[in-house]
């Protein structure tokens, strides 16, 4: 009986060995290992079925394809969608033609994406911030004109703005698989292509709230938060409560004593464990609404997550880094205040950066 | 003369119709494949006629056919690819419209190969037109017991579907032409898995181009043998060639493998030389995604031998000194065209039809657009040639389907053999604008 438990698989990432059960990704199996080995992913989305293969983030080098055929492969591969083989060997951040297409794959992402962090609304929270600070280099070639779209509401609770929309198409992927009329998808082709609404229709369900949590970038946010505060002020804290409709584990954001957005949980990857439904996202903002179970642990995927960017982690060349580093060493992460005992900030400090707070132009 | 396969009776009037067409020894492939062998037998001959799928890549087509997965109680589909958007590339729609019963006997013979039971031709949204020549022949096809059920009496039974494109180059790609096929948009799939194991509806399909489907009357007829022993080494039998540009007959030209490109472009039967009073400057030999070739180049390997009309010859020495025969558009320049202006006409193509779905291809083709027509209007700067080399090494082979490739290799190979004439279009920014400056390509000749 226990014989009939699947031939575990061995594969090497970066020289790390690890052990997979058949229909492994490359990209499962590297992030079973953990830490900088596990590729970047923009448009995989572990939740969502046939997600994957399109943005190119985590492309690796097959340097052997197994034990029994230890050929390398020819070209560099998507990892989340390219199923481990006994003895594969991986180059991930080992190798300079892996991180050399992650540069190729940032610049080509940044091309028509605005660099408005300080006003966008995804900012702290972004996935593209992060590969691109892990993976980018400091400046684009591009000199073009770059794509602009007008803002869009898609129904009650969301609004589009396609400008910063990387077309990873996890929210088509989402509308689809856990909505039951999607009208929402991609139009037009190249980089003329939109996420849109089949003639500017609401997107209007009781889960349709779970594409704001879905997107990478900030081109799709809640309007019921939106531009209300920046997320590295709030503190996230788990919360429950008995849903007919969904699971009713959440997070709330509180800033103060007030709950200003309600997101689902997500795990250290940045991905939603569980899709929660608009009544608990959008209309139960009241801490007696819930049963508090404590604060969030935030792991590893957020740029501002605290001391992720410490000045000693920061490599001597980049001087200007080390220079913002050193001036802004202070500048810790709110959510962590009360475990660290760090003080608060003088409100002082914050005033000086007006635009953070401002409203998007 | 080359032998004549496809285009032996495309002058015989009446050829179009059932008719003419059975009277010139039509349909006895299907009779012969139905009737006296197996459908391994027929895949048996494919495999030994050596023929490479036309559509480009050149991939042995009886050794698709034997990938093909054969789970109990699961149909099986075959696609015929008559999408051909490549531009310079115009053979498929030549051969339908002329001789449209090749196609549909190609497609009875195969699909009883593949024990396919409900075939489909994928057509150029396009070619309306088309699609009603080879729906006429399917109905006359299945008026004379050639299609539908029970073919012959033998038990066998195939409906044949024609299926207008949605227009779009990529729909071309077999994975985005099954779920365009399927109703989808046409995005190309993630592979694995390939057609052969979950193609069209989930089920094991074979894609194929228009030519490619045509050749196996005649190998069925012959024996794969006989096919084997024309052309040249691995490149055997014949390919049809759209050949088109500054020479004297454009045309669809069918070759034997293996015809000095020498003797293609300047031989009365084929080409017929360069227009009067001009001279070669370069080619793109296998329509506008395969590298460019200066005219030294193309005529000659590197070695010095004559370079021949076959796979291998034409790709002798990569990419480097050598390109590919894809898909048969030949494209021939005199000295009066500008090769920054052409590189920009083709990437603003790829632009235009790159699905988006992975971000090199979608936001690099566009970058290289823009950055071509800024050169080709005088406003680029040296740095920019570099540039292009690189925004295309980092498209190349990091993209889902070949179309990134396509529209990087134009880019990359023009900047390769013609870097002066890039440079020359930063150093005279006035000239490089003239309207009708011929003046702007010669640089590169002398
Ligand atoms: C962007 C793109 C467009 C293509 N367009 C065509 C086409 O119009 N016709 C065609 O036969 N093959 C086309 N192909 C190649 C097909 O994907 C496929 O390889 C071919 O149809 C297989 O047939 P074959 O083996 O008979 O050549 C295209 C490929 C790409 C990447
Ligand atoms: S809107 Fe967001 S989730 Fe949807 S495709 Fe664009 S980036 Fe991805
Ligand atoms: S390479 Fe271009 S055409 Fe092919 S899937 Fe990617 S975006 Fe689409
Ligand atoms: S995460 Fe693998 S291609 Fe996007």
């Amino acid at each position: 009986m226990e014989d009939n438990k699947p031939q575990l698989l061995k594969v090497t990432v970066d020289g790390i060995e690890v052990e997979v059960e058949p229909g492994t990704t490359i990209l499962q199996a590297a992030r079973k290992i953990g830490g900088d080995v596990a590729p970047p992913a923009m448009c995989y989305y572990q939740p969502l079925k046939g997600s994957g293969g399109k943005c190119r983030a985590c492309l690796v080098r097959v340097a052997a394809g197994s034990a029994k055929d230890p050929r390398p492969m020819p070209k560099l591969v998507a990892s989340c969608i390219t199923p481990v083989q006994d003895g594969m060997v991986v180059e991930n951040t080992t190798n300079p033609q892996v991180l050399e297409a992650r540069k190729g794959v940032v610049e080509f992402l940044l091309l028509n994406h605005p660099l408005d962090c300080p006003v966008c609304d995804q900012a702290g929270e972004c996935d593209l911030q992060n590969f691109a600070y892990n993976h980018g280099m400091a400046t684009t070639r591009y000199e073009e004109e770059r794509r602009l779209f007008e803002k869009r509401d898609i129904g009650p609770y969301i609004q589009l703005h396609m400008t910063r929309c990387i077309l990873c198409y996890r929210c088509v992927y989402t509308a689809d698989q856990i909505t039951e009329k999607r009208v929402h998808g991609v139009m037009n082709r190249g980089d003329a292509a939109e996420i849109s609404t089949y003639i500017e229709k609401a997107v209007d369900n009781d889960f349709s709230g779970n594409v704001i949590d879905v997107c990478p970038v900030g081109a799709l946010t809640d309007k019921t938060y939106r531009f209300k505060n920046r997320v590295w002020f709030t503190k996230p804290v788990d919360a429950h409560r008995d849903c007919p409709t969904c699971s009713g584990n959440v997070t709330l954001w509180y800033r103060g004593e007030d709950v200003i957005r309600v997101t689902a949980r997500k795990n250290e990857w940045n991905e939603v464990k569980e899709f929660i439904c608009n009544t608990c996202r959008f209309d139960k903002k009241k801490t007696s609404d819930w049963v508090i179970e404590g604060p969030t642990k935030i792991a590893r995927s957020s740029v501002i997550t605290a001391n992720k960017y410490r000045k000693d982690s920061i490599k001597t060349s980049e001087f200007a880094l080390r220079l913002a580093a050193d001036e802004y060493k202070q500048t810790d992460d709110i959510r962590d205040r009360s475990q660290l005992g760090i003080q608060q900030l003088p409100p002082e400090r914050f005033k000086a950066l007006p635009h953070a707070m401002d409203p998007e132009p | 003369m080359g032998k004549k396969i496809l285009l032996e009776h495309i002058d015989v009037p009446g050829i179009e119709t059932f008719e003419v067409y059975r009277k010139m020894g039509g349909y006895t492939a299907v009779e012969k494949a139905i009737k006296t062998l197996t459908p391994d037998e027929v895949v048996e001959e494919v495999k030994k006629s050596g023929v490479r799928g036309r559509g480009g890549a050149g991939f042995p087509m009886g050794m698709k056919w034997s990938f093909l997965a054969k789970p109990e109680g699961v149909p099986r589909y075959l696609v015929c690819n008559a999408d051909e958007s490549e531009p310079g590339t115009f053979k498929d729609h030549y051969l339908m419209k002329n001789i449209p019963h090749l196609l549909i006997e190609g497609m009875i013979v195969s699909s009883f190969a593949l024990g396919a039971n409900k075939s489909f031709i994928y057509v150029r949204g396009e070619l309306m037109y088309v699609i009603r020549i080879l729906e006429k022949a399917i109905a006359e096809a299945k008026a004379a017991g050639f299609l539908g059920k029970n073919i012959l009496g033998t038990g066998y039974d195939l409906e044949l579907v024609v299926q207008p494109g949605g227009g779009a180059y990529i729909c071309g790609e077999e994975t985005a032409l099954l779920e365009s096929l399927e109703g989808k948009r046409g995005n190309p799939r993630n592979k694995p898995p390939f057609p052969a194991v979950k193609g069209l509806y989930q089920s094991p399909t074979v894609v194929n181009n228009v030519e490619s489907i045509a050749t196996t009357p005649w190998i069925i007829n012959n024996g794969g043998e006989a096919y084997a022993g024309i052309g040249i080494g691995r490149s055997t039998g014949t390919k049809l060639i759209s050949a088109s540009g500054h020479i004297n007959k454009p045309g669809v030209y069918e070759i034997e493998l293996g015809v000095p490109v020498e003797d293609f472009i300047y031989a009365d039967e084929w080409c017929g030389g360069i227009r009067p009073g001009h001279k070669l400057k370069a080619v793109v030999a296998g329509g506008s995604s395969v590298p460019i070739l200066p005219a030294d180049l193309i005529l000659k390997l590197a070695n010095g031998d004559k370079r021949l009309m076959s796979y291998e010859s034409l790709s002798d020495g990569g990419f480097a000194t050598g390109t590919m025969l894809g898909s048969g558009g030949f494209i021939v320049f005199d000295e009066t065209s500008c090769i920054v202006r052409n590189t920009w006409n083709f990437s603003r193509f790829y632009h235009h039809e790159s699905c988006g779905q992975c971000s090199p291809c979608r936001e690099g083709t566009g970058w290289m657009e823009k950055v071509l027509h800024r050169l080709e209007y005088g406003h680029g700067n040296m740095h920019d040639i570099d540039l292009l080399v690189d925004v295309a090494k980092k498209i190349e082979g990091n993209t889902i389907c070949p179309l990134g490739d396509a529209a990087a290799w134009p880019v990359a190979s023009a900047i390769r053999h013609f870097r002066e004439e890039f440079e020359w279009h930063v150093t005279h920014p006035h000239e490089a604008t003239q309207p009708g400056a011929v003046y702007r390509g010669e640089m590169a000749l002398v």
